[in-house]
């Protein structure tokens, strides 16, 4: 049992996405996604246990050896991203039901949860495998689930974002095909430790340079770095409540992970950042990503949507930390996956309880929402000092450990950029408080609305129990440092 | 120009690639940008499949007869892209027709200018 692990954590997911559309009525449905989600967490939790103790696991799928079958391989960084995606998924879907009734119709709640778990699923494969068309396979899998959760959001603008997403991610995959399908040409494997060995002889011919490039764009393009991030703001904002939660703490991160195990274990970094210099590439869309998506955040009236340029800021935080290449650069990217999958996922759900009591997350309609739903809106301060990165949160460790990397590298320019784009998160959320807080509503005019009262505890808890995390790991960092210095040691160092 | 000729495998895959991307890019109809995002897609199908052609190669037959393999890898390969892009063609037409239905168009011109509030 203990053996297949890494298997089952891909599977149970997998498995109980058709046992969804069997059962149809809600409530089994529910309890099925809600045991699914729990058991993914505990086997993340047992493997990254298992990871700390033996380094590395290896599991053969089927009996047949590596590099002809596929492996499954888990490493600190894949295990810190299971932990991640299945802890988000286990929370979200805590919180979910009750948004879930009222966000979308009852004949398509099963469909939702179906859709979901293969994404969960498709994530999870994703990161687990250690094959590169295998991880093609599972990226497409959670992908065209996604579109079809985005296409379940009210407005009909959603079928659109939908489509858009699909376009630019079928675009972003099919880049990633290629870039495999050269690097097939000149080494004949596909799995990724086989890869880096037989890389080295080749490494500096035209076809690989090519297949590095269109990598890049295509894994770039899945993650939203600031120049292919399109997508993004209309696929968060119209998707369901809950779908931005778990999209938004949880999609983007594992295509980093992506990106990461493409520079760091297929080709070498050395190559990668000395010979083509894709640093200063990433350094300047990591900087534009910041600055441009912190100032159209401040501009939206929409607070998701602002959520959403503010989810492309905090990308070129995590990519200005890879684009550092140092041991604490790279951990400060690191940290932050885990970091802003913590507070987004606090803000969405924040949000979520919003639109499920006044059917809006548009500013004009939150004018004093903060004396209405006291609860809610307090945690949506705690999480936005926690996104511009206010000590004793989980904000501040990320920004702090990007600052001590720059100041490795004696860029105090870089401090001062990191600064001004707290700075400019502060104006944003700053808007979103102001007006909860010391904008009256016009009571008059809709009486309704005055009744508002605070939302089900059954999303409250989840919602506070991501807020307690965000103020657990901003003050015990031992277990999240720990872990991602030992992934940044383990790339820049041992490679694969 | 003979060098030319003989990788010609290669020249029909980029011709088909920026056909469909351009298609993608320029068409305002979004039956049209599915149909450009096929050829785009089908473009790296043939990518694949002509490098595992190996001339004289036949499938790998335990045989004293056969000598020269070609490598069925590529071609397995495929048959899943292939799927995945039927997959992604079908979702793409589903999200077309509710589109249609919703907006009553399918040009994006269109439909940008009528929800224009985000």
């Amino acid at each position: 049992m203990i053996a297949h692990l890494p298997i089952l954590q891909v599977v149970v997911p997998l498995l109980s996405a058709p046992v969804c559309v069997v059962l149809r009525r809600h409530n089994p449905v529910w309890v099925l996604v809600f045991l699914a989600s729990w058991t993914a967490f505990f086997i993340a939790v047992l493997l990254l246990n298992a990871v700390s103790r033996a380094g590395e696991i290896h599991y053969v799928l089927g009996g047949w050896d590596p590099p002809w079958g596929i492996e499954y391989r888990l490493d600190v960084l894949s295990a810190y991203l299971l932990l991640i995606v299945t802890a988000i998924g286990a929370v979200v879907i805590s919180f979910a039901r009750e948004s879930v009734i009222r966000e979308i119709s009852s004949d398509r709640i099963y469909l939702f949860y179906t859709a979901y778990l293969l994404n969960l699923a498709g994530l999870l494969g994703v990161i687990t495998t250690g094959d590169v068309f295998n991880m093609f396979v599972f990226i497409e899998i959670s992908s065209l689930s996604s579109y079809a959760l985005i296409s379940l959001g009210r407005d009909r603008l959603a079928l659109l974002a939908a489509y858009r997403y699909l376009v630019l991610g079928t675009i972003g995959a099919t880049f990633f095909l290629i870039g495999v399908g050269l690097l097939y040409v000149m080494t004949g494997t596909l799995n990724i430790v086989d890869l880096r060995a037989r890389l080295t002889d080749v490494e500096h011919t035209r076809t690989i340079v090519t297949a590095l490039a269109f990598l890049t764009v295509g894994i770039s393009l899945k993650f939203a770095l600031f120049p292919l991030h399109f997508w993004l703001p209309g696929a968060y904002t119209f998707a369901p409540s809950v779908v931005s939660v778990f999209l938004a703490s949880t999609t983007t991160k594992v295509y980093i992970y992506v990106m990461l195990r493409f520079l760091y274990s297929v080709f070498n970094p050395a190559f990668v950042f000395d010979v083509i210099s894709l640093d200063l590439v990433f350094l300047v869309c990591a900087l534009l990503a910041i600055f441009s998506g912190s100032l159209n955040a401040i501009r939206q009236n929409d607070v998701k949507c602002m959520m959403a340029y503010s989810s492309i800021a905090q990308i070129g935080y995590m990519i200005l930390g890879v684009s550092l290449v140092s041991v604490t650069g790279l951990l400060a990217g690191i940290i932050h996956l885990f970091n802003h999958a913590l507070m987004k996922g606090a803000l969405f759900m924040c949000l979520a309880c919003v639109y499920y009591k006044t059917g809006s997350v548009r500013l004009g309609d939150l004018r004093g929402i903060g004396r209405r739903m006291p609860w809610t809106m307090a945690a949506f301060v705690v999480a936005g000092l926690s996104l511009v990165g206010i000590p004793l949160t989980v904000g501040f460790i990320s920004k702090w450990y990007l600052v001590l990397a720059a100041i490795e590298r004696d860029w105090w320019w870089l401090v001062a950029a990191v600064i001004a784009g707290s700075l400019l998160a502060v104006v944003y959320i700053w808007r979103v408080v102001e007006t909860a807080y010391f904008r009256d509503s016009d009571d008059a005019k809709s009486p309704a609305r005055a009744e508002v009262a605070e939302a089900p505890l059954s999303m409250l808890i989840p919602l506070w129990a991501m807020i307690a995390a965000n103020l657990y790991f901003g003050i015990d960092t031992s277990l999240t440092i720990g872990l991602a210095e030992q992934a940044a040691n383990y790339l820049l160092g041992a490679g694969p | 120009m003979t060098e030319f000729f003989s990788e010609y495998n290669y020249w029909v895959v980029i011709i088909l690639m920026m056909s469909g991307f351009y298609i993608v890019i320029s068409h305002q109809n979004l039956v049209k940008k599915l149909i450009g995002l096929n050829l785009f897609q089908i473009s790296v199908f043939i990518l694949f499949i002509s490098m595992g052609y190996l001339e004289g190669g036949t499938a790998p037959i335990f045989s004293e007869e056969y000598t020269q393999y070609a490598s069925p890898l590529p071609h397995v390969l495929i048959l899943t892209a292939i799927v995945v892009g039927i997959s992604t063609t079908a979702l793409g037409l589903a999200l077309v027709v509710r589109i249609h239905k919703a907006f009553g168009t399918m040009e994006e011109n269109e439909i940008t200018g009528m929800d224009e509030d985000t």
